[in-house]
């Protein structure tokens, strides 16, 4: 017990300080604060730049009657922008459009049907609201257009947009309302990525530790001194309580930043994220498949880094490893919008995709208790053979020097590690 | 105190890495163990300490088997640094002295001690990597030998370091040796066997060609060496009988002879041929030993 501690503690402290995990962290708490803040800089950034000069719109009224009422639209929409009556014709117009001088230009006339027809030219070939906007503007000019033509009231004008109310309600068992949907979708989007990165990162921490430690042959000091299998699992939780750690700081960063932003900003993002409710159990089944994520790939990850003996090789070594957790990413993704599929429930109960699916699955409905406990209990025996398997290849492969960077060095390892 | 090893084989597959090997090391001395790369050596210390089984035979430490129970008792020096490139070199130490069953501030004390004795203490905050290969050697040989093991094991300790160091290193191990431990080390370098080792023992491929004291492995090489050095062309010396080997030299030749009255035979001829400046019988190296038995020219 007293070597696991030592192990457990070297692998907790000596891999925190270093510098690269410090920065690591530092950068990704910024991104936290830069993230929660970036409406306000966006705000701040266009005020500064936008400020002085405002856009103008030129408009060629054809018809001599459409200019006033699209000025009245405009300042009830409140629009940034500046309209200008121009005595010049369309084409000269066009032309200083090409050559930069004004921003854009709208054409205005009525055609025989007394429709408005209209024509916006400008230079940016990717604008979509303003454009909108003024179709709006337009829109609702031609329909008191007509209104008044028609001698409609305006409660008759009304009674025609009159909306269809219209609901969506599932009647599946385990569905959420749709706007419970939406707000668990933030949450589960954000933890999703988040076990997605650390279940990556720490696993191949752990992999080249493993090969780290074997390509500068410590561990044939170590392995002298405290068996291969206690050292492989003080690793891992070494490694997983550094995890932990970085992950509660990462949590606490982003609380903090969204509570501090303390604007209409941060109560939308906090209800979007839907923290305000329902949000802990989510947060629970996150911290949980986190563990049994981490576990079961960073064993897997000790097995595969013991049976290379140069770093550089590790990275060829995890690429299945990696491919799987990849493959548990896209499926959650592609589920993210109906996890009721069926595919979907069928993979969550693979444990190597159950961190990410089912937590998916977990966090988007309501499912009776069994189908997540299931899952976990499937996991925890996996990562408890698994251990057990890999501790019998990690005996005999962190032994194995030479070339070799394969799977099939599985057998070798594990006919060594029974010598 | 003493390490016993009988009739130890290894085998992996169709491989037989060792084959019936047998040490007997008595507490304080120091024993040699000689072989080419890839004679397994470094299987033998594998086994010794734990991380293999054999095959066949019994290794033994003061009767008891070795196990993680013994292992502070035991340091060891892999044959290429062993060091996390990375840490600390005071850190390090400290943490590997913890390893071996020091407490804290008994692996912090001799950690510094270490350092001082050895003339590093300067690169105590250093990390490994940044420090030159021989440096890196010391704070290794530190590390081995810091929880003071009654058993030491060292795979070329001397790789690697200039002739300085390899005094300093010397002088450290033979002190160690006299406060009673026991050294079981391999090296290339014959003539560090010769000046360190009581016993010694030659293995070839798994097997064990040569074993003994060093009177003893000498002696019954059966060979002797005959230096003559004359300004007359001794060529015709090669072919008596009992000659097995010339040698060449600028002065004259050195003579390998099966007997003494081949070397009083040569010294016969030698002198008719005409005045000789320098005759003598010398005993064999253990070079010459080992280029024998082993038959190649590895060491």
């Amino acid at each position: 017990m007293r070597e696991f501690m030592l192990i457990f503690k070297q692998a907790f402290i000596t891999k925190g300080k270093t510098k690269s995990f410090i920065i690591t962290t530092g950068i990704m708490i910024a991104a936290i604060f830069l993230m929660a803040n970036l409406s306000n800089i966006i705000g701040a950034v266009q005020k500064v730049t936008s400020s002085d000069e405002t856009e103008t719109l030129y408009v060629v009224d054809e018809s001599n009657q459409l200019f006033d009422s699209l000025q009245e639209q405009f300042n009830i929409a409140d629009l940034d922008v500046e309209l200008v009556l121009s005595p010049k014709d369309q084409e000269t117009l066009k032309e200083e459009v090409r050559n930069d001088e004004i921003d854009m230009l709208l054409t205005l006339r009525l055609n025989d049907g007394r429709s408005i027809e209209s024509t916006y030219y400008s230079m940016k070939s990717m604008e979509f609201t303003l454009p909108m906007m003024i179709e709006d503007a337009l829109q609702s000019i031609q329909t008191e257009m007509k209104a008044v033509e028609l001698s409609l009231t305006n409660e008759e004008v009304q009674t025609l947009f009159t909306s269809v109310q219209f609901e969506t309600e599932s009647l599946s068992s385990s569905s959420k309302s749709e706007e419970e949907l939406n707000q668990a979708r933030g949450l589960v989007y954000v933890l999703m990525f988040l076990i997605y990165f650390a279940v990556i990162f720490y696993s191949s921490m752990i992999a080249t530790e493993v090969a780290t430690e074997k390509s500068s042959r410590v561990m044939e000091i170590l392995i002298s001194s405290v068996s291969p299998v206690k050292h492989l699992f003080a690793k891992v939780l070494g490694i997983g309580a550094l995890g932990l750690l970085q992950m509660a700081l990462l949590g606490a960063s982003a609380f903090l930043a969204i509570k501090t932003t303390a604007g209409e900003a941060a109560e939308g993002a906090l209800s979007f994220f839907g923290f305000s409710n329902m949000g802990m159990t989510t947060i629970i089944y996150a911290i949980v498949f986190f563990l049994l994520g981490y576990f079961l790939y960073a064993t897997l990850a000790g097995l595969l880094g013991s049976l290379v003996s140069r770093v550089e090789d590790v990275n060829q070594v995890i690429l299945p490893m990696t491919f799987l957790v990849i493959i548990a990413f896209f499926l959650a993704m592609s589920g993210i919008g109906n996890p009721d599929l069926a595919y979907i429930k069928y993979t969550s109960f693979i444990p190597f995709f159950t961190p990410l699916v089912m937590f998916l699955r977990v966090g988007m409905l309501d499912l009776p208790l069994w189908e997540p406990l299931l899952s976990i209990g499937i996991m925890l025996f996996t990562i408890f053979l698994l251990g057990w398997f890999g501790a019998r290849v990690y005996k005999g492969g962190v032994l194995m020097y030479g070339p070799s960077r394969s799977l099939k060095d599985i057998k070798k390892a594990i006919q060594l590690g029974k010598e | 105190m003493s390490l016993q090893l009988e009739n130890v084989t290894k085998r992996f597959g169709d491989f037989t890495a060792v084959d019936q090997l047998n040490l007997s090391i008595e507490q304080g001395t120091m024993y040699g163990f000689l072989g080419a790369n890839g004679a397994g050596k470094t299987t033998t210390f594998r086994m010794i300490l734990g991380l293999l089984n054999a095959n066949e035979g019994k290794i033994t430490w003061n009767q008891k088997r070795i196990s993680y129970a013994t292992s502070p008792e035991i340091g060891y020096l892999p044959e290429e640094r062993g060091l996390y490139p990375k840490m600390k070199v005071a850190e390090q130490l400290i943490f590997l002295g913890q390893l071996r069953g020091m407490s804290k501030s008994a692996s912090k004390r001799a950690a510094s001690e270490w350092l001082e004795k050895m003339e590093v203490s300067h690169y105590e905050t250093k990390k490994v990597e940044e420090l030159s290969k021989g440096n890196q050697q010391k704070i290794q040989v530190i590390a081995s030998l810091m929880h003071q093991p009654k058993l030491l094991i060292l795979d070329e300790p001397f790789s690697g370091l200039d002739p300085v160091n390899v005094e300093m290193l010397k002088n450290a191990i033979l002190e160690f040796r006299n406060n009673g431990a026991t050294i079981l080390f391999s090296s290339h370098r014959m003539d560090h066997v010769e000046e360190l080792c009581e016993q010694l023992s030659i293995i070839h491929q798994g097997k064990q060609v040569v074993s003994g004291s060093l009177r003893e492995v000498k002696r019954s090489f059966g060979r002797q060496n005959v230096r003559i050095h004359s300004e007359y062309d001794l060529a015709s010396l090669a072919s008596i009988e009992g000659v097995t080997n010339v040698q060449q030299s600028i002065e004259g030749a050195i003579y390998q002879v099966e007997t003494e009255e081949v070397a009083h035979e040569l010294l016969a001829t030698a002198l008719q041929l005409g005045p000789i400046r320098h005759f003598a019988i010398e005993e064999p190296s253990l070079q010459d030993i080992f280029i024998e038995k082993v038959g190649n020219v590895h060491a």
